[in-house]
């Protein structure tokens, strides 16, 4: 089963068509890298694989549901994560709250109210061990409106694994890193695990190339290349 | 250990209060039921304001409404209390189960201006329907209840603040474990980032809807003690006058805390005394107060306070 099928997506606004019937088909556990100038549709093509984004015509099946008409959450409850272009965390929350945030939002307590979130050891626990297991266990007690722009992106793309997601859409993860972070930021998604599947927009080829198995160039809302990246 | 040392503080700010204001005035003993009913109901609010970030201008409707129902069917339909207890709190969950339907497709400013709108309707609808609410000259008489299982009178001012103080521990403990819980935390993602919540997989709508039907649970439950301290209820109760009084408390003590908005109420109520023994203008006062807040410490007299506090503390160390 192929974890993302898309089929002649089409959006525009106003008078801008910024897709133009994209398809795309990505195979399980591939690392699908795409390409193009500001302007091309590729974050409009997540907005709307991700239903931030109405559609104007075509499909999207995600991990063999179709969810086209599905709404933002309920995509997410199939195993879609995404992170953004510009940085969208909860900057007055500590970090350990935002992975608690995260950690909770696709458990069976997510709607409990009646006791504290402590009591829900497991939650607590697993945010606790995922800022482990991603060097991020010192900033814990920190808001994020305080820590260093890298060390935000590198937040993004831990809360976006919280949820054990099958298929991963990182949006220009090393945009604004410096070299080291960059390489750092890479080796985090080279380092994720196989059973999910990976979209990445990149601006940076050289990392682009080092991470996919493939890439896709968009150009005007239109695909225009595909190929292996190797 | 500081959650420690706070639990032992607030024990043992309401053994003081237990012990100290039975022996005050009688006016004394009801100005400080008064700023725990108001506590209950600027705490309410800040559910909404604070944790969601959901600006009301229209929370005196939930708080006006239970306490009309509270006195009409006492007073016009005798039913009896217990009958209509759970009754009085629900007229406040079910205006606020419909206002939000239509309140919640706005955000922020636009849902404050929606939320006062709805508040303008129930307060006009006060005014006009004569029959049942008594129109401008509201619904007096009403009498305190016995509560068989309560040790106090409720018809002595002592009765009621102990009735009061009960409901408020209640309240503020409910309170507490609810900004805790995945709910709480999830109340404050959505302040934060909707966007993000819902990526990560939460109905960001269905959260604003059940923290706005908790709000209104609070603000009736306060309406009620209210209309129980002074046996009446008037149009002003579900007035734009009272929405902004409370908005300014959580404001003034610290949206987004528990103990921000009883400070706030307590602040009001203490200046609302103060004041109004000089002038009849203490609201002028009030909002040259609420200015100075909003320019100097913006987040809250509790935040600027404890800011000042642990920078001296670490002075010191």
């Amino acid at each position: 089963m192929s974890p993302l099928v898309v089929g002649n997506l089409s959006h525009s606004f106003g008078g801008v068509r910024a897709l133009d019937g994209v398809s795309l088909q990505l195979q399980a556990g591939e690392r699908r890298a795409i390409i193009g100038t500001n302007g091309a549709g590729k974050t409009t093509l997540f907005n709307v694989i991700n239903g931030q984004l109405a559609l104007s015509s075509g499909e999207i099946w995600i991990l063999g549901t179709n969810a086209t008409r599905l709404s933002v959450h309920r995509r997410a409850a199939l195993g879609l994560a995404r992170t953004f272009q510009v940085t969208s965390l909860f900057p007055h929350l500590s970090v350990l709250h935002n992975m608690i945030v995260a950690v909770a939002a696709l458990s069976r307590f997510h709607f409990v109210f009646w006791r504290p979130v402590t009591a829900h050891a497991e939650i607590v626990a697993r945010a606790q061990d995922m800022l482990a297991v991603w060097n991020l266990w010192d900033y814990r007690d920190q808001p994020v409106a305080n820590l260093s722009y890298g060390v935000q992106r590198q937040l993004e793309i831990v809360l976006a694994l919280a949820g054990n997601p099958k298929l991963l859409l990182l949006d220009e993860p090393m945009a604004g890193l410096s070299a080291s972070e960059t390489h750092l930021a890479s080796d985090i998604i080279l380092n994720l695990d196989r059973a999910i599947t990976v979209l990445l927009i990149e601006h940076d080829l050289a990392a682009a190339f080092r991470i996919a198995d493939r890439v896709t160039a968009m150009d005007q809302g239109r695909v225009v290349a595909e190929g292996n990246a190797g | 250990m500081h959650s420690l040392v706070s639990r032992l503080v607030a024990i043992g700010l309401v053994l003081l209060l237990a012990v100290v204001v039975p022996t005050l005035s009688v006016y004394q003993i009801e100005l400080v039921t008064q700023m725990l009913i108001y506590a209950i109901f600027a705490m309410s609010l800040d559910i909404l304001l604070g944790y969601t970030g959901l600006p009301s201008l229209g929370h005196a409707a939930y708080f006006g409404l239970a306490a009309y129902a509270t006195a009409i069917l006492s007073l016009r339909l005798h039913v009896p209390f217990a009958l209509a207890a759970p009754a009085r709190i629900a007229a406040s969950v079910v205006a606020a189960a419909l206002f939000n339907l239509l309140a919640l497709r706005t955000s922020r400013g636009y849902y404050l201006m929606i939320t006062l709108a709805l508040s303008q309707l129930l307060w006009s609808l006060a005014v006009s329907w004569t029959e049942l609410t008594g129109g401008d000259n509201g619904l007096p008489g009403l009498e305190r209840p016995r509560l068989p299982w309560f040790p106090w009178l409720l018809t002595s001012a002592s009765g009621f603040f102990y009735l009061t103080l009960f409901v408020f521990l209640v309240s503020t403990i409910a309170l507490w474990v609810f900004v805790r819980s995945p709910v709480g935390y999830a109340l404050k993602g959505v302040r934060e980032n909707e966007a993000r919540m819902r990526a990560l997989g939460y109905a960001v709508w269905q959260y604003k809807y059940f923290a706005s039907i908790v709000a209104a649970f609070f603000a009736g439950v306060a309406g009620e003690l209210f209309v129980y301290l002074n046996g009446f209820v008037s149009p002003s109760a579900l007035s734009v006058t009272v929405s902004a009084q409370v908005l300014i408390m959580v404001l003034v003590g610290a949206a987004g805390t528990l103990f921000g908005p009883m400070l706030g109420a307590v602040v009001f109520v203490l200046l609302q005394y103060v004041v109004s023994t000089y002038t009849e203008r203490w609201l002028f006062v009030i909002g040259i107060m609420y200015l100075v807040i909003a320019l100097y410490a913006p987040q809250g007299a509790l935040t600027f306070l404890w800011v000042r506090l642990r920078r001296r503390t670490r002075r010191v160390v």
